[in-house]
């Protein structure tokens, strides 16, 4: 039989059987997406990638809250009435075919009138009408073709959200002026002497005053603040040189005009601060598409089914719970609030807050906690405590997501920036003091040249220059920092924290061991047939488990929630499920999950669920350990402990039933110890962990979607990767020191001119544009070999 | 000679002019997004050999 797959989404289409327009489909979902396309005249989507799309989701009732005026109003955009504008976050987005068909939903609905994509923000701003079109079924028609937006709570503030062009126009301002300034004094560097070049001279210098007033008073003004902050805090960072560099250079270069001795250093002075804002540029790289900042909010809905006294439903906003209140929890809809369960089977799925997949079953009666989601069907609670005080969100209330991290941390910039300022002062000081007693008239001249020559924009250039470099091939091989200053804490450290389950294990993957009797053929065709009916997480691994057999079918079937099933064919009976379920009574209660077998009413064997552990992970603790101290923080019990010790070095130390706060305190104490602590996580729970270590890097499986707060998010496919991605972090330190060494050499030689008083502004120009551009041409080639190293 | 300022006045106009349309470019968002606007101009292409294949599309049905 020949492979096929889907043609609309690329899933495996062989047991479908599902053909239309002579195209094979996996379910009935993608069939519907390419016949709305087609339908449509829009089944370029299919030309432009193949199998781009996504099997659309059942969301019946869950866009629900999308009725309510109060919310509609918050994630609008611009609404005048006739026009209503949203921008909608549609994790979905991956190719040219994505925006294609997202670009042209005006022909899926006359009343979209516009919509454009941001691919890398991954959303779509669409303007619609509201009157003939319900931003409900805006969202429903998005969710029909397979692109379901993802509404957070995060969104309710949408629309005052400013984006931040200033240093784009910084860098516009300054790269105007500096080519302007260029071309003014082209006749000073040459010294032609013509007539008329002569005339103009005072007039081309005056001009080149005024281009570089603008890039002194604004562009440079952050350098200019951060040292004045620094000073007014004791601290000699590296602004401080480079504010003092500018300073000088400005005021010389007016005084020398205004007294009209010379053309003054208009273009190193514009050209250095255009560098220094292009690093910077450089340095800003953002994976805007991902958030690293995700607290409760980005997972909770933003509203809810609210169940009034008089048995009538009303979407109400999250925040306007109150204790008390009775919710309506449909299927895959997440809890916001600590509550009491009332009515309906609970079948909570605790994922996004342990990291754990297993589903837990509650009855009445029973207390459930935010952030589970439910899985089977609709269910009513009782609200215990609001939003803000449930016991998820408190952990957010924590001192550590309130401390920045890049505050408290000094970068190698900066710790050299120290000396390299007294150093420069003194060289100053000392020169202009021997000029004073052998030239009294070159002293000023000497003591302005120094500290312009010396002005550090080179060092100032290496570390943005080459983490920028760094921060996007390291993107590209899926592990994406927040920022730059990342890789240098990453290089530092030398513990490594792992979490447990959804970090060193995949997280929808198990392994199933059988122990007991062995089963009959056709014992094994009833379990089979059995299994079959069930749409428990662990019936499901479990059939995908057993070879194909007969399926028979089956007399009588009957499941019994939190327990088990039972089912009968023709004289056999059998019943799966828990141990009590299936009439086997053992105190050996183990920790793992097993499902036990019982046929005719003797007890067969019990089915054990074993995590199953990411590839590689052996290997890279091996590797690790020579380097580090190996720690695993793990929330759940003991029952993986023997399996954990065969597989991990024995020096790594392993601690069972920790919670999220245990993990938080853990990681202080060593650091309070002087350790420099890497915390790898993937739930909320690891939260406060991941904020509290000095690098906190979220393991995800889809990082568009669900990661906790943390400096770096690592594709899980990626995993066996983190060696290399630290050792590259290494690396990037070093390439940083080189650069700081050529960029000494470059000073020195500068130095030379400025001690001996005979900085013309030619030497100027040429000498810092070239130790600037050497040193962007440097870290860049370096760190490219670097990223080719890194195995893929 | 004194032609040198009307060439000089020119000259820095243009460069005005262009860093206006600079600032109003940047204003309007054009360097929010630097993939999307690339890959879009390649739908036209897309969008005409479309037409024939609808013509085909109809007829079939």
């Amino acid at each position: 039989m020949s492979k096929s797959t889907c043609f609309h989404c690329g899933l495996d289409a062989n047991s479908s059987k599902i053909t239309f327009d002579d195209k094979e489909f996996c379910c009935n979902g993608c069939k519907t997406v390419y016949e709305i396309f087609s339908l449509n005249d829009l089944t370029c989507y299919y030309d432009l990638q193949t199998a781009p799309g996504a099997t659309p989701k059942d969301i019946e009732g869950k866009y629900n809250f999308l009725e309510n005026t109060k919310i509609i109003e918050q994630l609008l955009e611009f609404d005048d009435g006739d026009t209503q504008i949203i921008t909608l976050y549609i994790p979905h987005i991956h190719c040219s075919s994505c925006i294609w068909i997202l670009e042209n939903l005006n022909k899926l609905n006359p009343f979209i009138s516009a919509s454009i994509v941001n691919f890398g923000k991954k959303t779509v701003r669409i303007t619609y009408n509201q009157e003939s079109l319900s931003l409900k079924n805006l969202v429903a028609l998005l969710s029909s073709i397979g692109y379901e937006p993802f509404i957070s709570l995060d969104d309710y503030s949408v629309g005052k959200k400013h984006v931040d062009r200033s240093l784009i126009y910084k860098l516009g301002v300054a790269g105007f002026a500096f080519g302007n300034v260029m071309f003014l004094s082209f006749p000073e560097y040459f010294q032609v002497g013509e007539f008329w070049l002569e005339q103009f001279k005072p007039m081309f210098r005056w001009l080149m005053f005024a281009f570089s007033v603008p890039v002194v008073f604004y562009s440079a003004q952050d350098y200019f603040i951060s040292a004045f902050k620094g000073l007014r805090s004791k601290i000699l960072n590296i602004d401080v040189p480079i504010a003092l560099g500018a300073a000088v250079l400005f005021s010389r270069s007016t005084f020398e005009i205004i007294s009209n001795t010379g053309s003054g250093f208009f273009d190193s002075l514009t050209g250095l601060i255009f560098f220094l804002l292009l690093g910077k540029l450089f340095q800003q790289k953002t994976y805007s598409f991902l958030s690293f900042e995700r607290d409760y909010k980005s997972y909770f809905p933003i509203g809810i089914t609210k169940i009034s006294s008089d048995n009538s439903e009303a979407s109400i906003q999250v925040y306007d719970i109150e204790k008390g209140d009775r919710l309506l929890i449909r299927n895959e809809e997440l809890i916001p609030v600590d509550c009491i369960l009332i009515k309906g089977q609970a079948r909570i799925d605790y994922s996004f807050v342990t990291g754990e997949s297993k589903i837990v079953s509650k009855q009445s009666g029973d207390k459930l906690f935010a952030g589970g989601k439910q899985m089977d069907g609709s269910i009513e609670v009782d609200v215990l405590k609001s939003v803000e005080q449930s016991y998820l969100t408190q952990l957010w209330s924590n001192d550590v997501f309130k401390k920045d991290k890049e505050l408290s941390f000094t970068n190698i910039t900066n710790s050299i920036s120290k000396q390299f300022t007294i150093t420069i002062l003194l060289i100053a000081l000392v020169a202009t003091s021997f000029w004073l007693f052998t030239d009294s008239s070159k002293a000023l001249n000497v003591f302005t040249s120094v500290l312009i020559i010396a002005c550090p924009c080179a060092i100032a250039l290496a570390a943005p220059f080459t983490f920028g470099n760094v921060l996007r091939i390291l993107g590209k091989k899926k592990f994406y920092l927040k920022n730059a200053s990342v890789i240098e804490q990453l290089a530092k450290i030398d513990t490594i924290i792992f979490d447990k389950t959804g970090t060193i294990t995949a997280n929808k993957e198990t392994t199933i061991g059988y122990e007991g009797l062995t089963l009959s053929n056709a014992e094994e065709a009833l379990l089979k047939s059995t299994l079959r009916g069930s749409n428990h997480p662990l019936s499901r691994s479990l059939y995908a488990l057993l070879d194909q057999n007969n399926i028979v079918t089956l007399d009588t079937y009957e499941e019994f929630l939190g327990q088990g099933i039972e089912a009968k064919y023709k004289d056999q009976h059998i019943k799966i499920g828990s141990a009590s379920f299936v009439g086997h009574n053992n105190n050996t209660a183990t920790l793992n999950t097993a499902v036990h077998v019982s046929t005719n009413n003797q007890y067969k064997g019990k089915f054990t669920f074993y995590n199953k552990y990411r590839k590689g992970l052996s290997q890279l603790f091996n590797t690790l350990k020579k380097e580090y101290d190996l720690v695993i923080l793990s929330g759940d019990n003991a029952g993986e402990l023997e399996n954990l010790t065969k597989l991990l070095p024995t020096k790594t130390k392993l601690l069972f039933n920790q919670k999220p706060e245990d993990k938080l305190e853990y990681i202080k104490y060593h650091q309070s110890e002087g350790a420099k602590v890497l915390m790898i996580g993937d739930g909320l729970n690891d939260a406060g962990a991941l904020a509290q270590s000095n690098v906190g890097i979220a393991i995800s499986e889809n990082v568009n979607v669900f990661s906790p707060a943390c400096d770096a998010i690592l594709d899980a496919s990626k995993f066996n990767q983190l060696y290399n991605y630290i050792k590259v972090s290494k690396s990037a330190i070093k390439i940083i020191k080189w650069s700081f060494g050529l960029s000494f050499i470059y000073n020195i030689i500068g130095l030379y001119f400025a001690v001996t008083g005979q900085l013309e502004p030619v030497v100027a120009a040429i000498l810092m544009p070239l130790s600037s551009i050497s040193i962007v041409v440097f870290t860049t080639v370096a760190t490219n070999v670097l990223g080719r190293k890194i195995p893929s | 000679m004194s032609v040198i300022y009307i060439l000089l006045t020119i000259s820095i106009l243009v460069a005005i002019v262009f860093f206006v349309a600079f600032i109003v470019a940047v204003r309007n968002g054009q360097f929010d997004d630097s993939y999307t606007p690339s890959v879009r101009m390649l739908f036209e292409d897309e969008l005409i050999k479309e037409k024939p294949k609808k013509t085909i599309l109809t007829k079939k049905d």
